[in-house]
């Protein structure tokens, strides 16, 4: 809207004409501060009717004031976009969207205190340390969401953005045998792994490139579904580079929402963790002043943990699912939503993937949904390196039969 | 009065001022025909520059034989008498609505900030419900703007919480009106959403175009009485490399909105994310778009977390003193907390 040009927006002619003369020609502008200065010396660059103040307008313009501000307004109602009423959101996303825009994650619990699983048109975040299970719960979404509509999946392609290369074909199989339907199907197995596109940017720039593409794509591919894994990692590689001031990911947090709500799919990226420093801030100045009469967080004293993306991230995702290990065992809580209640669900990985040890959740009391809890239990690690290894052996059995090369591979 | 104060483009100015017309006097007794001679312009654009002329000084005489004294000015005691009919918009908890003196005022803007989690757009959502509570009930009976920058609007979330909020209606009618069936007017939780304006930005060009484009709106939809932008800083905050254009432009904006609040008697909710800032030897945390924003809004309310509670807390005010209080996000939206730990504190 905002990029539509001013001759097409209706302004009574003569003020179309001046403000095409002078080379407004859209409401979009860069640099417009930069662009009023330019106008004195050199009336041709391109600027935005509405980053100027309206003297500052009579001036470039050279009209009155109420010529201008009848301008602005007739711009501003034209850039504008369109207002629905909540009530017709609603009806629009129930009639429209496949299974009422959520794409289900299989665990019945989590699927229901989501309200029927990922929803579609937002960013959701996974968040835990290594090793908690993040890269195999995308590995299912994606799974999940290639999978034909007929056995309860989206039926389309998946984006997999996979930073640190840890996108493994066992793992895609490792869900699969937990759809022994689909598995023993004669090519379906290969028509789902194909569905799933890997794309592997080495930097940040990269990135940005492969994610203007990937805007082409959605339509085209019918992706259903996209997945960065992880995007502390890009960001990592960067920190040092410009003014502190500006967020490395400012631009990516923004396309990437754009893109969910754009062709309304659902979006999930993961996020690392890190050690807490010991000045994190966590309180506000008026805190300061009356600590003592605050209650000490005990949460701050077990954990040490935080998300690796700052606060700034934080804020730009809809959803964000916290996995840790507490006591030994590993949770998925739902640490933000604007929907769900904070809820944790106590969960296990096995060789058929990740599932739910009890489908009743346990309720999360205020702060500790968002705490990252991490104690290392190393029987768990082995019994993961366990599968693993299994799982690869049976993978290049599996394929090595199908091509009739046992005897040269092993 | 100089000819340089009128509103009119510089070309015109210039042309006035080199052709000897100084004043407003030396315009007044014109003709059209004779300054379009004498600046070398078509005869509509001196009509144009006479009735501009005209206009001021007219206003001018108004002023002086008016009895304000001042034009535009109010007596601190209309103020006061104003202030005290102001209506309020509930936030649903009691101990909010305590420390803010009936809840969020019309007429004002309010900035609510905090980090991510803690509830901000449940808030919003649940102010654009409540704004419609029937005056029957001791609401407002209007309707409201949603503006949605973030993309964080759940239309699921706002027809749970009009659920609740018609489910209390039904309740208030049963406890104290059991006799007079003729005054119930419950609303189906629909309708509620039906009075939602949802406007999704997804640029910052198109967030001060919409808030420029809402004074016509407003007047074509006259019973909107809460503007919720959700939230101010998105847009603000990434990609932007220009942070003088970006307090022009906040700054503007801010103005337009308390313009709007007074003209149309509505409230104005401004949801802000936070960031940390150093300060004396720590860091801390503080809302977004630094300092001269912060002056941008009347009241400011900082929404945190005390132990395992939620407490929202009134950081500025022109007539209430900081205070916080708790509330809990429960499945029907924002209420008080649970009963063994209701307090008020005052600090």
């Amino acid at each position: 809207m905002a990029n539509k040009p001013i001759s097409e927006m209706g302004l009574p002619r003569s003020t179309a004409n001046v403000f095409a003369a002078r080379n407004i020609v859209t409401a979009k502008v860069w640099r417009a501060v930069a662009a009023a200065v330019f106008v004195q010396e050199n009336v041709s660059d391109v600027m935005d009717a509405l980053s100027l103040s309206e003297f500052e307008l009579m001036e470039v313009l050279d009209v009155g004031l109420e010529e201008v501000t009848r301008a602005v307004a007739h711009v501003s109602e034209i850039s504008c976009p369109p207002y629905q009423t909540a009530l017709s959101l609603l009806e629009q996303r129930n009639q429209n969207e496949y299974l009422a825009g959520h794409l289900p994650t299989r665990l019945k619990g989590l699927d229901a205190a989501l309200f029927g699983g990922i929803p579609f048109g937002v960013v959701t975040e996974l968040v835990g340390p290594a090793g908690i299970g993040k890269t195999q719960f995308c590995l299912k979404l994606a799974l999940l969401a290639s999978l034909p509509t007929s056995y309860g999946g989206l039926g389309g392609r998946v984006i997999y953005v996979d930073v640190e290369s840890k996108f493994s074909s066992k793992g895609i199989e490792m869900g699969l045998s937990s759809f022994p339907e689909i598995f023993h199907m004669e090519g379906l197995a290969q028509e789902m792994a194909g569905r799933i596109l890997v794309l592997r940017p080495a930097s940040l720039s990269e990135f940005t490139e492969s994610l203007q593409h990937i805007k082409v794509s959605l339509l085209q591919h019918n992706v259903k579904l996209l997945i960065i894994d992880s995007m502390a990692a890009l960001a990592s590689g960067e920190y040092d580079l410009g003014p502190p001031k500006h967020h490395p990911l400012g631009w990516h947090i923004s396309f990437i929402k754009s893109l969910a709500e754009c062709y309304r799919i659902p979006v999930v990226v993961t996020n690392q963790v890190r050690s807490q420093s010991r000045d994190e801030a966590s309180r506000y100045l008026f805190q300061e002043q009356s600590r003592a009469e605050t209650i000490e967080d005990p949460s701050n004293f077990n954990s040490h943990l935080v998300a690796a993306l700052g606060i700034h991230w934080a804020h730009a995702v809809t959803i964000r699912l916290v996995l840790e290990f507490r006591s030994g065992q590993r949770v998925i809580k739902i640490a933000k939503s604007s929907i769900s209640p904070s809820m944790g669900f106590y969960f296990s990985i096995t060789s058929s993937g990740i599932s739910l040890l009890d489908d009743e959740g346990v309720e999360m009391m205020g702060p500790e949904a968002n705490t990252i809890s991490w104690q290392v239990i190393n029987g768990i690690f082995m019994s993961i390196m366990q599968a693993t290894v299994a799982l690869l052996i049976m993978i290049v059995k599996c394929c090595n039969e199908k091509n009739g090369k046992m005897e040269q591979a092993m | 009065m100089e000819v340089s104060t009128l509103p009119i483009s510089a070309s015109h100015r210039g042309k006035l001022i080199s052709s000897g017309y100084t004043s407003l006097s030396s315009l007044s007794s014109v003709s059209p025909s004779r300054l379009s001679q004498d600046l070398k312009i078509s005869e509509n654009e001196a009509v144009e520059i006479l009735k501009v002329a005209s206009r001021r000084s007219g206003s001018e005489k108004i002023e002086n034989g008016n009895h304000a004294i001042m034009n535009g000015a109010q007596t601190a005691w209309d103020m006061l008498r104003e202030e005290e009919s102001s209506v309020c918009i509930t936030t649903s908890c009691s101990d909010v609505d305590v420390i803010l003196g009936g809840g969020i005022r019309c007429k004002e803007v309010t900035e609510i900030g905090g980090v991510p989690g803690i509830g901000k757009t449940q808030l919003g959502i649940q102010l654009a419900v409540n704004v419609q509570i029937p005056s029957g009930y001791g609401g407002l009976g209007g309707k409201a703007i949603y503006i949605d920058t973030e993309g964080s609007f759940m239309v699921e979330r706002a027809l749970q919480i009009a659920e609740a909020c018609a489910q209390d209606m039904v309740e208030y009618d049963n406890l104290l009106r059991k006799d007079s069936q003729a005054c119930r007017v419950i609303k189906q939780p629909k309708a509620f959403l039906e009075n939602i304006f949802y406007f999704r930005i997804c640029t910052y060009t198109e967030q001060i175009a919409v808030i420029n484009y809402l004074e016509k709106f407003i007047s074509e939809h006259k019973d909107v009485k809460v503007v919720i932008v959700d939230s101010i800083t998105f847009h603000f905050r990434q990609d932007f490399e220009d942070m003088a254009l970006r307090t022009r432009l906040l700054g503007g904006m801010a103005l337009k909105l308390m313009k709007l609040a007074k003209q149309f008697k509505l409230a104005v909710v401004l949801l802000n994310q936070v960031t940390t800032k150093y300060n004396e030897g720590s860091f801390q945390l503080t809302l977004a778009l630094g300092d001269s924003w912060s002056h941008a809004s009347t009241n400011r309310i900082i929404l945190h977390w005390n132990g395992d509670e939620r407490y929202a807390y009134l950081d500025k005010s022109p007539s209430l003193r900081s205070a916080s209080a708790p509330y809990a996000v429960t499945g029907k939206g924002i209420r008080n907390a649970a009963p063994n730990c209701k307090r008020v504190k005052l600090m």
